[in-house]
């Protein structure tokens, strides 16, 4: 059981770096929820055939994050207005509002 | 009422309407549009000089939010992830017999057919691969009708489908076919009684679509597919929208014929499929004839990476369909509550019978097409993509009964699994502060200020 514990965790923070690695805004912030959500659902399982096969599901998806992310920065594509949100919203008003 | 007022009114809103044709112009071909635009805008109108400043501003670095996933939506990384392996390693014909290249990607069509299959509840031999919707849309309708046109002649479908639909049935016309063509209540929904009595003995095919493109209402295709079955008559439904987002079973629904599209599924554009149910058999007459490759009703190669990205993209939407819909449904609320909550806003469809996914809302007293413009930071539409370089009003809109004013002054908001709620919260303080800056440019917005009640305004002809 403490072994599977420890799988798990190592899993999920390796999930996670690799998420932060994705160069796109969208699929970025969606494979850490994702993840994040996906380890909360399954924190109390306690069937041994439903760890092992949540496990295996996470080692696969490790190799999808592992391989996309470094693509992803390869043909990465500026930010999204959403990243700074702030900054973009008010010099938007600013250019309508000193037009008239 | 004064005459003088509804003078200047008239004056000042046919000055704005005579912009928005080389605004529209300059969006479709990215022309460099500032002479035409002054040409026809007279000198001081502040929507003009508006506009202008936006079209004008320097273009930023960053990109804008993304909400439009009813044009397309992403493709998941995990996709093509899977797709690689069909662009390096993996590149035989899978139609190929004599060698382990062909089997290799007939083992991934196989599998993409088994998956797309379970996505629906059918049976993978009743997965035809296409290019796309469309190209289903266009097998299904013409193909239908011209193998059973010995002894029926007729066929039904709505005013609110999707273009490819509507112009293959009056492509039918020109052959001598008859299309009933049902309107829809003013929520977008079919009336149930209204199809029943336009079901004749030589109906051969009834096309309903799923979920609507435009305004995302959602048909009652299981009542529709057991109304049919009753009558024996064909249910093809355009599902391009709905398959993957909401549960659709061919079976429970009734359904006999369905189009599919890859890239509206998180999946690769140029890829599609049709269902053709096999018990009761439906036959149709192919339009692609030549290798007899998927049971002779679509000949050609598959496209081996691309059949693949839409299996796995189909086994991502039945694995991730709860999280996803929990997720849009919650973004949805958000955006839609916010929206309605300002003065003068309607969501246009039903309410109830909806896809969480597709929030279509008009802002009255703005022009629609302007609010795009004064909204570049986020990527909208008004309507369906292929329309969106004409200057009509959305015929949908049109046909629930929309006035052409309300109808020009819609947009639609396509929410999807990669949107995030801090693009929702940016979209919702956006719009508000855009749309209570043009209504204040607007003479319309000023007279519905001061209480006259636009419609007793007689607008001078000319």
């Amino acid at each position: 059981m403490t072994a599977h514990k420890a799988l798990a965790l190592d899993l999920y923070r390796q999930l996670l770096r690799n998420g932060y690695r994705m160069a796109g805004y969208n699929f970025r912030q969606y494979a850490i929820r994702r993840t994040r959500d996906g380890f909360h659902a399954n924190r109390n399982l306690t069937d041994k055939g439903e760890i092992e096969s949540a496990i295996k599901y996470a080692e696969k998806e490790l190799g999808v994050l592992k391989r996309q992310s470094v693509i992803s920065q390869m043909y990465a594509g500026e930010p999204l207005v959403v990243e700074h949100a702030d900054k973009n919203l008010a010099k938007k008003n600013e250019q309508l509002h000193s037009a008239v | 009422m004064t005459l003088r007022l509804a003078f200047r009114s008239v004056g000042r809103a046919m000055a704005t309407r005579t912009a928005y044709p080389s605004l529209a112009r300059s969006l479709a071909t990215h022309a460099p549009s500032t002479e035409t635009f002054t040409a026809s805008a007279p000198e001081g109108s502040l929507v003009a000089k508006a506009v202008e400043a936006v079209q004008n501003a320097p273009a930023g670095d960053e990109r804008p939010i993304y909400l439009d996933m009813q044009a397309t939506t992403p493709t998941d990384p995990r996709v093509l992830d899977v797709m690689l392996n069909y662009y390096t390693d993996m590149y035989g014909n899978p139609h190929s017999r004599t060698h382990s290249y062909g089997w290799e990607t007939d083992t991934a069509v196989e599998k993409a057919r088994e998956e797309i299959a379970a996505l629906i509840g059918a049976d993978p031999k009743e997965i035809i691969f296409t290019s796309g919707a469309t190209e289903s849309n266009n097998m299904v309708i013409k193909g239908i009708a011209r193998f059973y046109k010995g002894r029926k002649r007729h066929i039904i479908t709505t005013q609110t489908e999707h273009k490819c639909i509507l112009d293959s049935c009056r492509y039918l016309q020109d052959e001598g076919f008859e299309v009933t063509y049902l309107p829809v209540l003013s929520s977008g929904l079919i009336d149930m009684k209204q199809l029943e009595a336009a079901i004749r003995p030589d109906t051969a095919l009834v096309s309903i679509m799923a979920v609507n493109n435009e305004i995302g209402v959602i048909q009652p295709i299981a009542e529709i597919g057991a109304l049919c079955r009753s009558k024996k008559v064909f249910f093809h439904t355009d599902a391009a929208q709905a398959v993957g987002k909401i549960p659709i079973d061919v079976n429970a629904d009734k359904i006999d014929v369905m189009s599919i599209s890859g890239h509206k599924l998180y999946g690769p554009m140029g890829i599609g499929a049709c269902y053709v149910r096999r018990r009761p058999r439906v036959r149709l007459e192919p339009i692609i004839t030549g290798g007899g490759q998927e049971r002779g009703l679509r000949s050609g190669t598959l496209a081996a990476p691309l059949v693949a990205g839409f299996g796995e993209a189909a086994r991502l939407c039945r694995q991730e369909m709860p999280y996803d819909t929990a997720h849009i449904k919650k973004l949805s609320d958000k955006l839609k509550n916010g929206l309605l909550a300002m003065e003068h806003t309607s969501l246009n469809g039903d309410a109830e019978h909806h896809y969480p996914g597709c929030v279509n809302i008009s802002f009255a007293y703005v022009e629609g097409e302007s609010l795009l413009m004064a909204l570049k930071d986020i990527a909208l539409s008004s309507g369906s993509a292929c329309t969106s370089a004409s200057l009509e009003p959305s015929y949908v809109l049109r046909a629930l009964g929309a006035d052409d004013a309300l109808a020009h002054s819609s947009i639609r908001f396509g929410i999807g699994r990669f949107t995030t709620e801090a693009e929702v919260d940016y979209v919702l303080k956006a719009v508000q502060e855009r749309v209570n800056f043009l209504r204040e440019l607007s003479p319309l917005w000023e007279m519905v200020q001061e209480g006259i009640d636009l419609d007793s305004i007689e607008w001078s002809q000319h």
